[in-house]
């Protein structure tokens, strides 16, 4: 199996070392869903995580905002630091957190408000505008980054749902963009949309990767080979490898990473 | 390549065989038994419907006519103030029925001796007098002169010119003699007594007199009761919802809280009413028969069908349009004000609106703190006795005589009428406000 992969040189700002993990273990109740986890994250990057469903990515990414502490039951242990500060801390604020390490759902889940108040809503809460022209801004700039001002310009008045699936998770990620954040996660955001849909999210991500570090979770691997400079494969809540997603596609160096991407099993 | 035909479980003819069309129009035969059922049903629980709303209609409709005498009264200066005084004590004192009673006489010379008098003023309502004494105390100028005045006429009278009292009923068993019957005859042929329509029954307090009587006291005291009941049941249910939903972990505590709340949605409403009555009256001596604890008692009977609604439609917003707004870093309490109360808004309102229609209609639990009291004044304070359109229902159907027949459907009528508003608007209200994502 042959996959096109992403040409674009991945060196070109890569900060090293924007998430650490070290040592995650994450229990729903008595099971334990994540086994150990070390994991480092570059900056401006795209990293990708792959591996066949239950295997803990999802879990992985939402601890890296700590949406985990919504699920009463769910206990996280080890060390997750961002710009080496331990996020786990009880000094950190999850709201703060959260502002800083922005998230775009499997599902689009736009706001049942108008396009215009979708994006502003992050910004007002977090006092980043005030209403008038200094918000106007945000949100025009924010729609411009992720593709969409063209398209819903004339609209922003309209309900945020009334636009096309592919349109909604674009307007989910302008929404995450507009808090200013330094990491996007992104949890299968393409998997609800046709191929032209994720076509337009995939290009995006790329340019998006210049201003933000980004962790995609994807079932699907040509898509982790276009997008990601690196990628992860999870297995069974193990993290198995995790290397530059030329090296993991082309020359995986253990047996299950093989197994996986030439579609073994998955 | 293997022919897939055989490796099918049957063969594939077997769907055009005979066995297979009759299967088929079993199924079909089963489908339409089933609607057929259905149709039934919905027929059965509308006609009952409509036997039920005839019946009260029917009854009710006269309600709304009232027989009056248009007499021309003299106002006897010696009747009413025979010293010649207009001081209002002197005034309220006067005898009015005596000019009732003559302006009577006059049309109906036959009414003679101690007895026919009393036989003719029968024909009259009690009300007659007083509304005479309200004339003169407005108006002492009125004293001396002749005005021709419309005089309530008694119940009887009422009831045997609506055909409720039969003529055709022997003499003892009916409540108008037949001397009666003659003068009332005679006074309709010259127009002096008619029917005429009247919203008296809507718009008088109580009383023991049925042409009298009419439901306003009741319908404030319904809204005084519902308006306290509202604005503790709301706040209180809405809060206890989105905590339970939204911030208490899950453990025995909460579990033997739901257990508990549901378990109180069940108990008999007479239950509260005892709760009312000792914990209200006999321990903290607050007023009886008063609109304010008929809203509490009718508040905590509310309380968790409020909750257990609200709790419903909190938890029917889809989480997605948590996590968007807990990823952009809204605070909790951002969420739930911002975005899930907003959502679950119309399911709660309309789990109120139920709630309340419900409290509208209830009986029991405020026989109990003594709303049943009979109230004649309208009320005009929480904490003034008064009574409620039920409890004024249940009073009326059980009183004996034959104008209340009429007068209890009426307020049936209005009552209904208010549950029936209650729930459309519940309806729209759902309609209006529910939003798709």
């Amino acid at each position: 199996m042959r996959f096109e992969l992403s040409d674009r040189s991945s060196g070109d700002r890569a900060t090293p070392g924007k998430i650490t993990a070290r040592a995650v273990d994450v229990y729903y109740g008595a099971k334990r869903a994540l086994h150990n986890i070390t994991l480092n994250i570059d900056g401006n990057r795209v990293t990708a995580l792959i591996g066949p469903s239950g295997c803990g990515k999802s879990t992985f990414l939402r601890c890296l905002n700590r949406m985990n502490d919504t699920i009463d039951i769910c206990r996280v242990h080890g060390q997750i630091e961002l710009d080496g500060e331990d996020i786990y801390a009880k000094t950190i604020d999850t709201v703060q957190l959260r502002a800083r390490v922005g998230m775009v759902f499997q599902k689009p889940n736009p706001f049942p408000k108008s396009i215009y108040d979708n994006i502003a809503y992050g910004p007002r809460i977090h006092g980043l505008a005030q209403r008038g022209p200094e918000m106007d801004e945000i949100v025009q700039s924010s729609l411009e980054r992720a593709g969409l001002w063209n398209e819903v310009k004339d609209r922003l008045k309209e309900p945020g749902t009334g636009l096309s699936g592919g349109q909604q998770q674009r307007l989910c990620i302008a929404r995450a963009i507009a808090v200013s954040p330094e990491v996007i996660l992104m949890d299968e955001p393409c998997s609800a949309l046709d191929p032209i849909a994720t076509a337009h999210i995939e290009e995006l991500i790329d340019e998006l990767r210049e201003n933000y570090t980004i962790i995609i979770v994807t079932h699907n691997m040509q898509q982790a080979a276009r997008v990601s400079q690196k990628t992860a494969f999870f297995h069974l809540g193990e993290m198995v490898e995790c290397n530059d997603t030329e090296e993991i596609f082309t020359n995986p160096r253990d047996e299950r990473t093989h197994g996986y991407i030439t579609g073994r099993y998955g | 390549m293997t022919d897939l035909s055989s490796t099918a479980p049957f063969s594939r003819s077997s769907h055009r065989s005979e066995a297979f069309e009759a299967r088929l129009q079993r199924r079909y035969r089963s489908e339409r038994m089933f609607q057929r059922a259905g149709i039934g049903a919905i027929i059965f629980a509308g006609l009952m419907l409509v036997m039920l709303l005839t019946t009260i209609v029917l009854n009710g409709y006269t309600a709304f006519w009232q027989s009056r005498f248009d007499v021309s009264v003299y106002f006897d200066p010696e009747a009413i103030s025979p010293s010649g005084s207009i001081d209002p004590e002197t005034l309220s004192a006067g005898d009015y029925p005596a000019l009732v009673r003559s302006a009577l006489t006059e049309l109906v010379p036959a009414a003679t001796g101690r007895d026919g008098k009393r036989a003719l003023m029968e024909l009259v309502s009690s009300a007659a007098g007083y509304t005479l004494r309200a004339m003169v105390m407005a108006d002492p100028k009125l004293i001396g002169t002749h005005q021709t005045v419309s005089l309530l006429a008694s119940d009887n009278t009422d009831q045997f010119i609506k055909g409720h009292i039969a003529r055709s009923a022997l003499p003892g068993e009916r409540t108008v003699s037949d001397r009666q019957i003659g003068w009332i005859d005679d006074l309709r042929a010259k127009g002096v007594l008619k029917s005429h329509f009247s919203l008296d029954v809507l718009t008088q307090p109580n009383s023991r007199q049925p042409e009298q009587a009419g439901m306003w006291g009741a319908l404030i005291g319904s809204i005084m009761t519902m308006l306290v009941t509202l604005a503790l049941a709301v706040p209180v249910g809405v809060a206890a919802a989105v905590y339970l939903e939204e911030f208490a972990p899950q453990n025995r505590w909460t579990d033997l809280i739901e257990v508990n709340i549901n378990n109180l949605a069940a108990v008999p409403s007479i239950v509260f009413g005892l709760l009312g009555l000792s914990m209200f009256l006999n321990f903290f001596g607050l007023p009886r028969s008063s609109a304010l604890i008929g809203g509490v008692v009718l508040a905590l009977m509310t309380l968790p069908t409020i909750i257990i609604a609200s709790r419903a439609a909190l938890k029917s917003v889809p989480p997605s349009i948590r996590e968007a707004a807990l990823g952009i870093g809204a605070s909790p309490l951002q969420v739930i004000l911002h975005h899930v109360l907003p959502l679950a808004a119309p399911g709660i309102l309309t789990g109120t609106i139920l709630g309340l229609a419900r409290a509208l209609g209830e009986t029991a639990p405020l026989l109990l703190i003594g709303m049943v009291a009979f109230v004649v004044n309208v009320p005009a304070a929480l904490s003034d006795p008064s009574t409620v359109l039920p409890v004024q229902i249940f009073m009326w159907a059980d009183a004996p005589e034959r104008g209340w027949t009429e007068r209890t459907s009426a307020a049936i009528m209005l009552l209904l009428g208010f549950l029936i508003l209650m729930n459309a608007l519940a309806v729209l209200l759902r309609k209006k406000f529910e939003r798709r994502w």
